[in-house]
């Protein structure tokens, strides 16, 4: 019997959703490498990601039966969001350690261009 | 589909089973990822973060996003990051770790931050979620009427803020390096 598991409903999704959110606080708090930020903050737009496809997946046919998308479309917006966001933050370091010939953004007091 | 009763609990046991593998997964990789000073084992957790949660897509019907998390995602932001890494990549000796009372304060906010969250969840739930998993798909026609329909205006914002960030980008990681040439030989 696989009655030991209980059935996945949205509750799980969500608690999945908010340890991956908790971790990537917690990259974003812990690392001094600016790039182990950068990748904090990919956990945290995956975890927001996957708030919404489940919500939308819960939600499915209310009304006059055709599915909702909303969630699966601004997810797929959080995606591209996302991508944009990581090359800019990356032409930021890139900068920052051609000025400072480090990455450790405990150094980083100076920003004067 | 005509599943028998058999097949579908069957059917429904797996796809838990599944669920809980894609979460050991996510949650074994993205602790990886907090824990190791490396920033080379936090890209590998990073990247075994990001297949997890494509599962997880694919468990929701999701099979369109699954798809763009996979090429988009894993195979573009992750490359970008990990040409970040190589091309700041710093001796071996300079570990940069945190400090104790830092680790300290980080635990003690993520712990409260879970608990509330968890919490939170456990009372709002049962007023969202339906009783009965969804039996269908999401049809792609769908999701392209949609994206040139109701979500036409979001649609063509997101591209010019695409094409914003890359022209920026690209200003941001030359500019600096035609001024240090301009500047003379102003050493790094």
């Amino acid at each position: 019997m696989m009655m030991a598991l209980p059935p996945v409903g949205l509750e799980h999704y969500l608690v999945l959703a908010a340890i991956l959110f908790v971790c990537g606080v917690l990259a974003i708090l812990l690392k001094r490498n600016a790039i182990g930020i950068l990748m904090g903050v990919e956990l945290i737009l995956n975890g927001a990601n996957i708030n919404l496809v489940a919500a939308n997946h819960f939600a499915y046919a209310t009304g006059d039966g055709k599915p909702l998308l909303t969630g699966q479309i601004f997810a797929l917006f959080v995606i591209v969001f996302a991508a944009a966001e990581a090359a800019v933050a990356l032409a930021i370091f890139l900068n920052y350690y051609n000025n400072f010939s480090t990455i450790d953004v405990e150094r980083a007091s100076n920003l004067k261009g | 589909m005509n599943l028998s009763p058999h097949g579908l609990i069957a059917a429904i046991s797996m796809g838990n089973v599944l669920f809980y593998a894609f979460a050991a997964m996510i949650a074994c990789a993205a602790l990886v990822m907090v824990i190791s000073q490396n920033i080379v084992h936090t890209a590998v957790g990073l990247l075994f973060t990001l297949l997890g949660v494509t599962g997880i897509y694919f468990l929701l019907d999701a099979e369109f996003l699954a798809a763009v998390q996979l090429v988009i995602y894993v195979g573009g932001t992750l490359i970008l990051i990990i040409f970040g890494v190589m091309l700041t990549s710093q001796s071996q000796r300079s570990r940069l770790g945190p400090s104790l009372p830092q680790v300290m304060v980080a635990l003690t906010l993520g712990a409260i931050l879970l608990i509330a969250l968890v919490v939170a969840i456990h009372h709002v739930t049962p007023t969202l979620a339906r009783s009965q998993p969804a039996p269908g798909e999401y049809p792609m026609d769908l999701l392209g009427q949609a994206l040139l329909g109701d979500a036409l205006a979001p649609f063509e914002l997101i591209s010019v803020l695409l094409l914003v960030a890359m022209i920026g980008a690209a200003y941001l990681a030359r500019g600096r390096k035609r001024s240090n040439e301009n500047s003379g030989s102003r050493t790094p």
